[in-house]
């Protein structure tokens, strides 16, 4: 069975969670401590949620900076599949394994909703189980999700098709591009604000037409991450 | 003990959520009119009497790499100012 670590950082929050996640998609989830280098042999990684350091500094900033980030690091750059999910986005571009960076929503306010995505990108080792151009709903919850980036690396994530999520209908934070989630140019490393792990399981999704909280348009991100290390 | 002051603000040209809503609350107040940036100021104090060369240039390394994200921010000032009970320089 595929063992897919998560790393809990000081003001973690959504770790046990994504242990969830990699549980019902079928795989072992591997408990890892931002203190230590040791990554215990997982297949995969994820980085979760929440407010390590309290944001302090910038958001990802000091977390980027633990002993454990070292090791994703060279983990990410050897291939290793690699999510980033919210504060885990903002400590890759801060570990700088993914470019731009991630700043206050341009209206100034923490958002909470269940957001609508394009998956663009099918190739990544986290969406290859998806259809490009499907529209998937996972929540949203963060104050800086506000995506920039130079034009010159813009035109380097549109032109290589490193753009793997885009928000669809609204841009709930004034990213450039709708930009939702990108990733590097391997397609190993993947960092986005919304939150897969919250849309794994029916009773405890986002709503969707047919029934409410039964949404699980996340699971496919943990399924194909699975996937990815059976094939290998 | 030397203190080491390191200026941080956001890119000029990005838009700066924070600074906007102080200006915001300036206006509504009527205090008046404002376009207001907020940054970050940094006090770094190292031991000793002496600042040496090799120090500010390793602080000025700090400031790039660590106390800003060049993505998004910008090192505007590093400058020394003088340690406890000293008359600051002018």
């Amino acid at each position: 069975m595929a063992r897919i670590g998560v790393i809990t950082f000081p003001g973690s929050l959504d770790e046990r969670d994504a242990q969830r996640a990699i549980r019902i998609a079928g795989a072992e989830p591997v408990a890892l401590w931002h203190g230590s280098r040791d990554l215990q042999g997982v297949d995969a990684l994820v980085l979760p949620g929440g407010f390590s350091y309290g944001d302090y500094l910038r958001a990802g900033a000091i977390a980027a900076q633990a002993p454990v980030m070292a090791e994703v690091v060279a983990a990410a750059n050897a291939g290793m599949p690699v999510l980033g999910i919210c504060n885990g986005f903002q400590m890759l571009v801060e570990a700088q394994l993914l470019p731009g960076g991630l700043i206050r929503n341009d209206h100034g306010t923490f958002i909470r909703r269940d957001q609508a995505l394009t998956v663009e990108n099918t190739d990544t080792a986290w969406t290859h189980e998806f259809v490009r151009g499907q529209e998937i709903v996972i929540p949203i919850k963060n104050g800086e999700g506000g995506y920039i980036a130079d034009a010159e690396t813009l035109t380097t994530l549109e032109g290589e098709g490193r753009i793997v999520f885009r928000y669809a209908q609204l841009n709930p934070n004034g990213s450039l591009n709708d930009i939702a989630g990108i990733t590097n140019e391997r397609g190993n490393v993947v960092g986005l604000m919304p939150h897969p792990e919250h849309a794994v399981e029916p009773g405890f999704g986002p709503d969707t037409r047919v029934r409410m909280r039964s949404g699980i348009d996340g699971l496919k991100f943990f399924t194909s991450a699975i996937a990815a290390l059976q094939a290998v | 003990m030397p203190t080491i002051v390191v200026e941080v603000m956001p890119k000029a040209e990005l838009l700066d959520p924070q600074g906007k809503a102080i200006a915001g609350a300036l206006a509504r107040t009527g205090r008046g009119e404002f376009q207001v940036r907020q940054g970050k100021r940094f006090e770094l104090t190292v031991p000793g009497d002496e600042l040496t060369q090799e120090l500010l240039d390793q602080i000025t390394e700090i400031a790039a790499d660590v106390l800003s994200n060049s993505v998004i921010e910008n090192v505007v000032g590093v400058h020394v100012v003088a340690g406890h009970g000293v008359q600051p320089e002018a």
